[in-house]
């Protein structure tokens, strides 16, 4: 703990898992589309659903969609913003079986066809924990850079990036991984030490089997 | 240093013959591997947020995401201006940290201090002290060390979290970090600074956190006026030379004690309390509509 955790974070309000937690679940959403998203379907469960309007949670989530960070002073207008640069979005208040109670499920259309699924909880103090991403789990929290490599389920395809990833001397600290069914799509979640070098991603995609690679950074 | 007691920062500051902002400053420089200029410019950073903040939030038009809240500053500034029973310069301190807590509701821009709950009172306190005392930025920018350094041992000890120890542990620890700041800005000894955060805790006491349908609102933002009332008169008596009878470290010990013995219900949970009366629950319907979970 040091001084900027006590006097710090700068924010935008009025609370840290209602707006800076939920903008950093739409960022996340935003940057595995890696494309320009036009709608967005937004399920929210628990907590969330009761009391999204009075905390503009729902302001903070399409803020994060369209990129924005947590202490972005847009934030407040980001539904009018939305509606001006071309995104739709719809809420939806649902239940989530066994989810935390500030549980978003963010399904995220792009202008070139992307789709992105994602599912995560803003768990306090402006924290995330994404659980799912297009179906698969996952475990992301932002505390660390993480690599999340979508694949199909063949093998060599896991050694080929990790082989990639000592080679280019990035050291692995957490892996996990996920996949729909046998032979099908897969996922690796990769938290690596420090950040991740130039160019990684793109080296990564051309792996074989790989079907995309983004970095998540620390937030 | 560890920052497990304040007598810690007391006794380093002493044997240092320095401030104990000057001795964190100094502490923290080394063990975040960075120089103090940039800690200093980074604390003035979020001092400049602070004053934007105390700046927009004294609008008339303001209103808070929910409806309930916003425009008391602006209010509060206009009689302030007037005098008032305690004088402008403390109904200026609660009209600005009014503005800011208002501001933080209308998702504004804020530094939380240590939370967005009571994110008002040190800039409120600061903001003014600068103006009516013409205190240097660089004072100010020094107490903010002073402040935080008595934060980190009051989360370590106890809490800042209204979830864990109730608003105590909020606008207690806000008030109690700025007390200690101000007593520094204006000369006071690190024993009188450390005299000073144990006194704003004691006024602090037992506060419940019961906000109304679980919004950063209400009473949250006129807690944030009763916070900068404490630091005030908690370093205005330990400038005047007295000393709490019990050391702030088991003052501290205690709040951590009453925080955890306080029921749930009293926890943020905004299932008691105020939260709990039929007005908070018919402002809760009005602004989440009639269903519940």
């Amino acid at each position: 703990m040091n001084v900027f955790d006590i006097i710090g974070p700068v924010m935008i309000g009025p609370s840290s898992s209602h707006t800076a937690g939920a903008v950093r679940l739409g960022r996340v959403a935003w940057q595995i589309l890696e494309d320009k998203p036009v709608k967005a379907v937004i399920e929210l469960s628990g907590s969330f659903a009761q009391t999204y309007k009075g905390h503009g949670t729902d302001k903070a989530l399409i803020a994060g969609i369209m990129g924005m960070d947590s202490y972005d002073e847009r934030i407040r207008c980001s539904l009018e913003l939305a509606r001006e640069q071309g995104l739709e979005y719809e809420f939806h208040e649902v239940n989530i079986p066994d989810a935390h109670p500030n549980t978003a499920h963010i399904f995220l259309y792009g202008e070139s066809g992307k789709t992105a699924d994602i599912q995560g909880a803003s768990v306090g103090g402006g924290n995330i924990l994404v659980e799912k991403i297009n179906g698969m789990d996952v475990a992301y929290t932002g505390q660390s850079t993480t690599i999340l490599v979508r694949h199909y389920d063949r093998p060599g395809a896991i050694a080929a990036v990790t082989n990639f990833m000592a080679y280019s001397d990035v050291n692995i600290g957490n892996f996990r991984l996920s996949r729909q069914k046998k032979g099908g799509e897969a996922i690796m979640t990769i938290e690596i030490d420090g950040a991740a070098p130039e160019g990684l991603t793109a080296q990564l995609k051309v792996l074989p089997h790989v079907i995309s690679a983004i970095i998540l950074k620390v937030i | 240093m560890e920052y497990l007691t304040i007598q810690e920062l007391v006794e380093t500051a002493e044997k240092k013959k320095m401030s104990i902002g000057a001795v964190i400053l100094e502490d923290q420089a080394v063990q975040m591997e960075q120089s103090k200029e940039k800690l200093l410019s980074q604390m003035e950073e979020n001092f400049r947020v602070m004053e934007k903040a105390v700046e927009s939030g004294m609008d008339p038009e303001l209103r808070s995401t929910s409806g309930l809240t916003g425009g008391d500053a602006w209010k509060m500034m206009q009689y302030a201006k007037k005098g008032g029973i305690t004088g402008s310069f403390m109904t200026k301190a609660m009209a600005r940290a009014l503005a800011v807590s208002e501001y933080n509701a209308a998702m504004g821009k804020i530094v939380a201090a240590p939370t967005a709950g009571s994110c008002g009172i040190m800039p409120g306190c600061l903001v003014t002290m600068m103006e009516a005392h013409q205190i240097p930025r660089e004072k100010i920018i020094e107490g903010m060390f002073t402040a935080a350094g008595f934060g980190i041992v009051i989360a370590k000890r106890a809490s800042i979290a209204g979830a864990q120890g109730g608003c105590q542990a909020e606008c207690g620890s806000a008030a109690a970090m700025t007390a200690a700041a101000l007593t520094e800005i204006m000369g006071g000894t690190p024993k009188q600074a450390a005299d000073a955060c144990a006194m704003a805790i004691k006024n602090q006491l037992g506060l419940v956190c019961d906000p109304v349908a679980g919004l950063v609102e209400i009473p949250c933002i006129k807690r944030n006026v009763g916070g900068i009332m404490i630091a005030f008169s908690a370093a205005d008596m330990a400038l005047a030379g007295m000393e709490s009878k019990i050391p702030v470290d088991e003052v501290i010990d205690a709040m951590k004690e009453v925080g955890d013995s306080m029921p749930c219900a009293m926890k943020e949970t905004a299932l008691g309390g105020l939260a709990n009366t039929p007005t908070a629950k018919r402002m809760k319907e009005q602004v989440f509509g009639k269903k519940e979970a």
